[in-house]
C-alpha cells in the first residue's frame, strides 16, 4: 500500500514511533507487513481502522514490548507489529 | 432415557467464564482430559429450578472459531461436534464482558451463527456501570436475536435468571448445525464491524475510564518499580513455600509415622507387613509430605492469575525471554513449573507459536520443581555447614538458591541453543490482552487448590505407590542363599542392575549406592531419598529408616565432591515418569520426548562430572 497517499491530509504516525501517553485513532493497518498469524491475532484483539488507541507503557528492559489501549482493551504487543499500525493522533493533545 | 443435556460455556478469555462456571455448578465439578491432548475438560452438574439436571462444560477461552493454539482447537472442535470423546452440546452459554462489548460481541456473533440454541450472559455488568457505560439489554437481545441476561458472576448476581434462560432453551436435542452459514466463515474485520455497530447502538457511553487498572499499571508496569515488584512477589512466593509449609509438612509426616507404627503393631511380622509399612506407607508418605509446599505454590500462581497480574509479569519478562528466543508468554508455564513441571507443561497450550511452545516444553523440566526439594534438603543438611556467610544469609540457603539459579541458567542456555538449532523458526510475536485487575474470589481460588490437591493425591496413590512397590520387590528379591556374606541387597535384582550401572557413573563421582537410588528415582526424584534411606538402612542392618539418620549415614560414606555432583545431577536429570508421559502426550510422540531425555541426561552427566572434578581440583 502506498502510505504517502494517506498522509496527504493529516500527519500519520505509526504506533511504534508514537510518543507514550499519546492517543489517537487507527488510520490504517498495513496487513502486508504482518505474518498471517500475527495479523489474525491483531484483528482478534480489535485492531481495525477507526478504533481508538492510546500508547500506555513500555517493557522495562529495552524497546519491547509496549502496552496500548486498543478500543476498550489493553493489549501488549511488540514494536515490530506496532509498526504496521498507522495512527492519526487526536488533535486535542 | 434421554441423556442429560450438555450446555457449553464459551467466550473470549477474561470474560469471567470460569467464575460463572463456578457460580453455576458450585463444587460439583469434574476435571479430566480430552483424549490425546492435555487440555483439561472441566464439566459440572447444575440443577435447574424445576430440578432437571444439565451438564455444563467449561470450554477454553478463545477469540474466534479459527484456532491458533491447542486449547483453542478443542473449543473449535467441540462446537463443531468434531472433538473425540465429546458429544455436540445441545446449547451454548455465551459469556461476554459488558465492559468490552465491541470485542466480545464479535465472537458471540460467530457463535450464534453456529445455529445452536444460545443464551448470552452479559457478565461484569457492575464493572460496566463503574466504567460509565449504560447498556440497553433489551436492544442488545433484539439485535443478537437471543436472550441476554446481565450477570455479575463474582457476586452471584443474575445466576437464577440465567438458569431460567438455560431451562428455556430447546435443550432436548441439538438443532442441525449450519456450517454453511456465512457468518461462521466471514472474516474477522466484517464481523468486528458488525459487532461494533451493535455495541454502539446498545451502549450509552458516559465517561469511559478504567481508573483502577490504569493506576495499578502505572506501578506494576513502571520501568523501575515494575521489575522490583515482580522480584519481590517471586521472593515472597518462594519464601512462603519454605516457611509456611514446614508446620503442616511436619504434621503430615507425624500422621504417616503413627499410621505406619499402628499398622506395624497390628499386623504379624512378615512379607505383607513389610510391603505395606515400608513399601506403601513410607513410599507414598514421602511424597504426600510435599502436599503443603505444592499447594502454597499453586495458591500463589492461582492468585497471580486471578488478579490479572500474571500477564503483567509476562509483559515485564518478555524482553528477557526474547533474548533466548522465547516470548513473555512462556514465562507463565515456566513459573508454574517451579511447583511441578506437569501443570507447567500443560499451561504451554496457551502458546500459539508451535516452536515457542515446543522449546518451553523442553526446558520446563529444568525449573526446580518441588520434588527436588527433599533431595536437596537431605544432601545440603549432610554436607553444607550451617553457618552464615553474611548477616541473615546462611550458607545452606545460599547453596539452595544457587541450585535454583543453576536450573534457570541451564534452561535459558538450553532455550538459546535450541532456538538456534532444532527448534529454529521466526521469533515468536508477543500479543496478549492485559485483563483488568480484579480482587480474586477466594472461593474460586480454594476450588482450584482443592482440584490440584486431588490430582496430586491421585498421582501419589497410583504411580508413586506402584513404583514404590516395584522398588520394594526389586530390592528384596531374590533372597540371598544361606551363607551369603555380602549385604543381601547385592544379591537382589536392584543390586545387580546397580552393579552394572556403577562403571557408567563412576567417572562423575557416583558410587554404587547412588546408582541404585537413581533407578527407582526415575519414577519421581523424591524417591531417591527414600531409596538411599532404604539401601543404607538395609546395609546397616537396623530398623530405623528415617531420613534424619540418613544425614548421618551419608556424611560417613560420601565425599563432598560426590555430594555436590549428586546435587548438580538432580538440577538437570529428567527423573520423573509423569513429566515424561506428559511431554510425550503434548508433543504427540516419542521423537521430542527422547530428544528431551537425551539432552537433559547429557547435561546432568556433564554437569555432575564437571562439578565432581572441579571440586577435587579445588581440594574440597
Amino acid at each position: 500500500m502506498n502510505r504517502s497517499m494517506d498522509t496527504a491530509a493529516v500527519a500519520l504516525i505509526t504506533l511504534d514511533k508514537m510518543p507514550f501517553k499519546m492517543a489517537g485513532r487507527i488510520a490504517h493497518v498495513d496487513w502486508t507487513l504482518l505474518a498471517e498469524r500475527d495479523a489474525r491475532r491483531l484483528r482478534e484483539l480489535g485492531v481495525d481502522e477507526g478504533v481508538a488507541v492510546e500508547k500506555l507503557h513500555k517493557g522495562p528492559f529495552g524497546i519491547d514490548p509496549i502496552a496500548c489501549r486498543i478500543g476498550r482493551m489493553i493489549v501488549a504487543l511488540r514494536t515490530a507489529q506496532a509498526a504496521a499500525i498507522a495512527v492519526e493522533p487526536d488533535t486535542a493533545q | 432415557m434421554t441423556p442429560t443435556p450438555l450446555v457449553a460455556l464459551v467466550g473470549n478469555p477474561n470474560a469471567g467464564k470460569s467464575a460463572l462456571f463456578n457460580a453455576l455448578t458450585g463444587a460439583r465439578q469434574k476435571v479430566g482430559n480430552y483424549p490425546g491432548v492435555t487440555v483439561e475438560r472441566k464439566s459440572g452438574r447444575m440443577a435447574l429450578a424445576d430440578g432437571r439436571p444439565v451438564e455444563m462444560l467449561d470450554l477454553p477461552g478463545t477469540y474466534s472459531l479459527t484456532p491458533s493454539s491447542p486449547d483453542e482447537a478443542v473449543t473449535h472442535d467441540v462446537l463443531l461436534g468434531r472433538q473425540e470423546g465429546e458429544r455436540l452440546p445441545s446449547g451454548l452459554l455465551i459469556v461476554i464482558d459488558a465492559t468490552n462489548l465491541d470485542n466480545h460481541l464479535r465472537f458471540a456473533l460467530q457463535l450464534i451463527a453456529l445455529g445452536l440454541p444460545c443464551v448470552v450472559a452479559l457478565n461484569m455488568i457492575d464493572m460496566a456501570k463503574r466504567d460509565g457505560l449504560k447498556i440497553d439489554v433489551a436492544q442488545l437481545s433484539a439485535e443478537l436475536g437471543v436472550p441476554v441476561i446481565p450477570t455479575v458472576a463474582v457476586r452471584r448476581r443474575g445466576i437464577d435468571e440465567l438458569k431460567v434462560a438455560i431451562g428455556n432453551l430447546a435443550v432436548s436435542g441439538a438443532l442441525a448445525i449450519r456450517p454453511s452459514d456465512p457468518a461462521i466463515h466471514e472474516d474477522v474485520v466484517t464481523l468486528q464491524r458488525r459487532a461494533r455497530a451493535i455495541a454502539v447502538a446498545a451502549t450509552t457511553e458516559e465517561d469511559f475510564k478504567r481508573r483502577w487498572t490504569h493506576r495499578a499499571d502505572a506501578v506494576a508496569l513502571h520501568p523501575i518499580i515494575g521489575p522490583i515488584l515482580l522480584a519481590a512477589i517471586l521472593f515472597l512466593m518462594f519464601q512462603a513455600v519454605f516457611s509456611w509449609a514446614a508446620t503442616p509438612a511436619d504434621l503430615i509426616d507425624g500422621v504417616i509415622g503413627s499410621l505406619g507404627d499402628a499398622v506395624a503393631a497390628a499386623m504379624p511380622p512378615g512379607l505383607l507387613r513389610s510391603l505395606i509399612v515400608e513399601g506403601i506407607i513410607a513410599g507414598v508418605g514421602a511424597v504426600v509430605v510435599f502436599l503443603p509446599q505444592i499447594l502454597i505454590l499453586f495458591f500463589f500462581i492461582l492468585l497471580l492469575e486471578a488478579t490479572g497480574y500474571m500477564v503483567r509479569a509476562a509483559f515485564i519478562m518478555d524482553h528477557l525471554m526474547a533474548r533466548v528466543g522465547l516470548s513473555g508468554r512462556a514465562f507463565i508455564p515456566l513459573l508454574s513449573s517451579f511447583a511441578c513441571a506437569i501443570p507447567g507443561i500443560m499451561a504451554t497450550r496457551t502458546i500459539d507459536d508451535a516452536k515457542d511452545r515446543l522449546t518451553t516444553i523442553l526446558i520446563a523440566p529444568l525449573m526446580t520443581c518441588s520434588a527436588r526439594l527433599p533431595v536437596y534438603a537431605v544432601i545440603i543438611a549432610a554436607f553444607i555447614p550451617d553457618r552464615s556467610v553474611l548477616p541473615g544469609v546462611g550458607l545452606q540457603g545460599l547453596v539452595l538458591f544457587g541450585l535454583y539459579i543453576l536450573g534457570v541458567a541451564g534452561a535459558m542456555l538450553a532455550a538459546f541453543i535450541l532456538r538456534r538449532t532444532v527448534t529454529k523458526g521466526p521469533p515468536p510475536g508477543f500479543m496478549m490482552e492485559m485483563p483488568r485487575y480484579q480482587v480474586p474470589i477466594m472461593r474460586d481460588v480454594a476450588l482450584g487448590l482443592w482440584q490440584r490437591a486431588l490430582i496430586f493425591l491421585r498421582r501419589a496413590g497410583t504411580i508413586i505407590a506402584f513404583t514404590t512397590v516395584i522398588l520394594w520387590v526389586l530390592v528384596s528379591y531374590p533372597k540371598p542363599p544361606v551363607g551369603y556374606t555380602r549385604p543381601a541387597i547385592d544379591y537382589s535384582i536392584a543390586g545387580r542392575i546397580a552393579n552394572s550401572l556403577e562403571p557408567v557413573v563412576r567417572p562423575i563421582g557416583f558410587n554404587r549406592d547412588i546408582a541404585l537410588a537413581l533407578i527407582p528415582a526415575m519414577a519421581a526424584r523424591e524417591v531417591a531419598v527414600s531409596a538411599l534411606a532404604t539401601v543404607y538402612a538395609i546395609n546397616d542392618g537396623d530398623e530405623d529408616r528415617q531420613a534424619k539418620s540418613l544425614v548421618g549415614r551419608l556424611q560417613g560414606r560420601w565425599s563432598l565432591p560426590t555430594a555436590l555432583a549428586f546435587l548438580v545431577w538432580f538440577v538437570f536429570a529428567p527423573q520423573c515418569i509423569s513429566t515424561i508421559a506428559v511431554v510425550r502426550r503434548e508433543t504427540n510422540g516419542w521423537k521430542w520426548t527422547s530428544f528431551m531425555l537425551a539432552y537433559l541426561f547429557a547435561l546432568a552427566y556433564v554437569g555432575a562430572g564437571v562439578t565432581y572434578w572441579a571440586s577435587i581440583a579445588l581440594g574440597l
